[in-house]
């Protein structure tokens, strides 16, 4: 990407994000928000994040990986365990970074 | 009845618990950014416009991957949607306000900010609403400061990690403990999974519209699997 075009993609990516943020704060007052987008907004974060996770543990070299030689689904399995168990950033990513060292020091 | 001053630091603390898990966030995201051969300005501007980690991420990933800018943009937004959601949740408490208090007010609005204001809001108490913006400028501006200066520090120390250590694993581990809390119930589960499912399905598709394609198909999934009508609402 050219230098013009990545200055104008973060550009565009900080406006459009803070019109999202802006959105119904600004038109509330003259605009209700439609029920079937209410509705579908509250999926967003489990979709979204759902589908920044997945696809980065099971095909980490643009290939689909389901075995134990795919090391970084094993990690993010465990890394997993301890996300829902702590919910803690920090924990998790020890623990992942951790379990993914130490299986690649051991292949 | 509390001063101004006084929200404004009851804001602040009410942050503070959340900061450890955001500085973290921040460090990723600037080695990242200079990972994937931004400037160290744009590196920083990225984080000072966007001021939102998950979506800089998926940016950074996509830039890596040499995606046109109108998907990364579109990429961007639908990863951000939820702001939309925040902002309709906090529109009724900011309308007494003017422009020059909304428009700085919508920048500040992140997750950890949506959330403690909005349980004060609703169920502070008439107290609660008493100078409510000054409650929400103070967490914004303290997760705004948090963020710019954990980015700081990734982008300085980027160039300094040695690479080989698969440092970007770092990212889906991060989104992990942000998924978490996302699964509040059956309906919630469907749209992870199909999520989950269809953007690795479509990793391969044209033009890198898998996140997009993925999280659509998510929220679709989700509102299927969901008879309720927009009874629970505030819940």
């Amino acid at each position: 990407m050219s230098e013009t075009a990545l200055w104008l993609t973060i550009l565009g990516a900080g406006f459009g994000t803070w019109l999202l943020r802006l959105s119904f704060i600004e038109t509330w007052q003259w605009l209700s928000v439609p029920p079937l987008l209410d509705r579908a907004l509250r999926y967003v974060p489990a979709a979204v994040m759902a589908a920044l996770v997945v696809p980065a543990l099971v095909r980490p070299e643009s290939v689909v990986d389901l075995s134990p030689d795919n090391l970084r689904l094993l990690a993010g399995i465990v890394a997993a365990l301890v996300a829902w168990l702590t919910r803690n950033v920090l924990l998790t990513l020890a623990v992942g970074m951790g379990v993914l060292w130490a299986l690649q020091g051991l292949g | 009845m509390a001063t101004r001053r006084e929200v404004f630091g009851a804001g602040i603390t009410s942050v503070l618990p959340m900061l450890p898990g955001i500085a973290p966030f921040g460090v990723i995201a600037g080695l990242t950014a200079i990972g994937t051969g931004l400037s160290t300005t744009q590196a920083m501007v990225t984080s000072g416009l966007i001021f939102a980690g998950a979506s800089q991420l998926a940016m950074l990933q996509l830039i890596a991957d040499g995606a046109i800018p109108a998907v990364i943009l579109l990429t961007v937004m639908t990863v951000n949607l939820r702001f939309a959601m925040y902002s309709a949740s906090l529109a009724p408490h900011f309308q007494h306000l003017g422009r020059g208090w909304r428009f700085p007010l919508a920048y500040l609005l992140v997750d950890q900010n949506y959330a403690t204001s909005i349980q004060r809001f609703l169920h502070g108490g008439p107290d609660g609403r008493v100078h409510g913006h000054w409650f929400y400028l103070g967490g914004g501006v303290t997760l705004w400061l948090t963020w710019q200066t954990s980015t700081a520090v990734g982008v300085f120390m980027g160039a300094n990690v040695p690479s080989g250590l698969s440092l970007d694993f770092a990212i889906p581990l991060v989104f992990m403990v942000l998924l978490v809390p996302a699964l509040r119930d059956r309906a919630h589960v469907i749209a992870a999974v199909t999520g989950g499912l269809v953007a690795t399905l479509a990793a391969d598709m044209p033009l890198h519209l898998g996140i997009v394609a993925g999280a659509l198909s998510g929220i679709a999934a989700g509102m299927m699997s969901d008879p309720r009508t927009d009874q629970d609402r505030d819940s």
